[in-house]
């Protein structure tokens, strides 16, 4: 007979497996629900501006100084590189395409799963600790409808929005590293900017990708709430568990998009 | 139309196997004031919630209004909640709302009014409550008895055929409690609410109440009106109206035996 203590382990394992199916399937269930229940997200669109107004100004400054530094960061490495080659005017098309492609919607994502992402899922976490919820069922008033479902759409219109800005400001940025600082030519960096970023290769796949990660992340950040425990505690463990788990989800799923896109 | 708009039926329900009500029966008759009393911890607020519909009983069942609540579906209980309104014991007001649109929710989200009709309704429940003053406030920046005064706003915004209050004199002043009193009672009269009060407290309780259910062990252990309990030589109703320390009623929570707690780690 086999220990009951050697089993321990595998039971623990399978306890954490069994768990996150359940968790997945709850978050799953959640999702449908949500979407099931938008009508009134969009029949009185003020409540979801409302929230698209907290959730993106309070994500704006973090994104638009973070999408600055990158910029700059980039143009710098870039250039190094480049100028071996003797191509330093192509440092146009390398900091945009790396932006627009790849940085721009992952970078804004992590951001916005630190910022939005943990206040969501706080203020979810403590809406349901407090009995504002449960007095929302109590008055008849899905809190699906009229607390998950706006903040869900709110997060999805915001991510694309902010991933734009993060790109406008980043090629800002990288054009004040490489053309007043390093001395590339204005000319040469716009135009061979704009001769190879193509609008639907590259742009329009960057901001696919930025609304899929605006609805894992949204999503992540409104379950983690919705079923937190509610306690201080509890709430306290959401809040972490939406960053972790948001920007695992928003890089693996930057891997499969990726390799879709590159693909077609 | 039923003469009775809550009736509880042989109720029983369990947190985790542990059983806190078992054969419940009360009716609550239109227009009356009801109240439920019993110790912390006995089940008072679950049993408003087995009435509201947000847990399904063990056994037995809730009728609001002629209608079994645990059959429904979702759509149905929404129905017979919108007949309810209730005060939360805590209040649970919407912390990112002022008083104001605290007390406007109801209205907004199940009426058309138009806005001045809301203004007008909404400055009424509160200057009822006493907060008309206090309508710009955020509900962060209340007193935890303001709360639950305007808790109370919010739960007749629509003028409920059945008000349900959780502990409406808990933590208010003697003034408050008096005015809160009155307003239970005149709101029944003037509307023809049934009210559903849960409270400890026995002397304003007994003041507005019609009749009165005593809960402890998970049955009705006493019921009548308040005329009848305050000279009832019952022994436990006898402990809880005079607020006696030893008699029938555990003021523990079940544990075992005390000395061996204490003494646990050494054995
Ligand atoms: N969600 C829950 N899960 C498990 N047990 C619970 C839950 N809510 C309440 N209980 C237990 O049920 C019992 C009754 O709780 P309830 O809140 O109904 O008491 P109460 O009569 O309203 O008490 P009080 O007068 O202190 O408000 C308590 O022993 C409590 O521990
Ligand atoms: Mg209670």
């Amino acid at each position: 007979m086999i220990k009951r203590s050697r089993l321990r382990p595998l039971r623990t394992l399978g306890h954490a497996f069994i768990k996150r199916i359940w968790r997945l399937g709850a978050g799953a269930r959640l999702f449908w629900l949500t979407l099931i229940s938008s009508g009134e997200s969009f029949r009185r669109l003020h409540l979801t501006i409302r929230e698209v107004y907290f959730t993106g100004v309070m994500s704006l400054i973090i994104i638009v100084v973070s999408a600055f530094f990158v910029g700059m960061v980039l143009a710098l490495q870039g250039y190094n590189t480049l100028q071996r080659y003797g191509s330093s005017e192509a440092i146009g098309v390398l900091v945009a395409l790396a932006l627009v492609r790849e940085l721009g919607p992952v970078v804004t994502a992590l951001l916005f799963a630190g910022r939005a992402g943990t206040a969501i899922t706080a203020e979810i976490g403590l809406m349901k600790a407090t009995e504002q919820l449960s007095a929302m069922e109590m008055m008849a008033v899905s809190p699906i409808s009229r607390v998950i479902a706006p903040r869900f759409w709110a997060g999805v219109i915001a991510m694309p929005v902010l991933n734009v800005l993060f790109c406008m400001v980043g090629i800002l940025g990288g054009y004040l590293v490489a053309v007043p600082l390093i001395g590339v030519d204005a000319g040469a960096f716009w135009s061979q900017m704009q001769a190879n970023v193509d609008w639907r290769l590259d742009i329009l796949n960057g901001v696919i990708k930025s609304v899929v990660f605006g609805i894992a992340c949204t999503m992540i950040a409104l379950f983690e709430g919705y079923d937190a425990p509610p306690t201080a505690e509890g709430v306290s463990r959401a809040t972490t568990r939406t960053v972790v788990t948001s920007s695992l989800v928003v890089l693996g799923l930057d891997f499969v998009l990726t390799s879709f896109m590159i693909s077609l | 139309m039923t003469q009775n708009i809550v009736e509880i039926d042989n109720l029983s329900f369990g947190y985790k196997g542990r059983m806190l009500h078992q054969g419940i029966n009360m009716v609550f008759p239109r227009g009356k004031v009801v109240a439920i009393m019993g110790g912390s911890g006995s089940g008072k607020t679950t049993l408003l919630r087995l009435i509201g519909g947000q847990i399904k009983p063990t056994k037995g069942e809730v009728r609001v209004d002629g209608q079994v609540v645990h059959t429904q579906t979702r759509e149905g209980i929404y129905q017979l909640r919108r007949k309810m309104g209730m005060l939360f014991q805590h209040g649970a007001l919407f912390t990112d709302l002022s008083v104001y649109e605290n007390v406007a929710f109801p209205m907004r989200e199940h009426t058309d009014f138009p806005e001045s009709m809301i203004r007008d309704l909404v400055l009424m429940k509160l200057h009822a409550v006493g907060l008309r003053g206090a309508h710009q406030l955020k509900a962060t920046e209340l007193s935890g008895g303001m709360a639950r005064r305007v808790a109370l706003a919010r739960a007749i915004a629509l003028d409920p055929d059945i008000v349900i209050y959780d502990e409406p004199f808990a933590g208010l002043d003697p003034i408050s409690m008096g005015v809160i009193c009155d307003l239970i009672r005149t709101l029944n009269d003037a509307l023809g609410t049934t009210s559903i009060i849960v409270s400890h407290d026995v002397k304003e309780t007994f003041s507005i109440a019609d009749y009165v259910y005593f809960v402890a062990n998970g049955t009705v252990a006493a019921e009548g009106t308040p005329a009848d309990l305050s000279k009832s030589t019952l022994p436990f109703v006898h402990q809880f109206v005079h607020g006696e320390k030893d008699g029938p009623v555990p003021f523990h929570y079940a544990a075992g035996d005390y000395k061996q707690d204490l003494l646990g780690y050494e054995a």
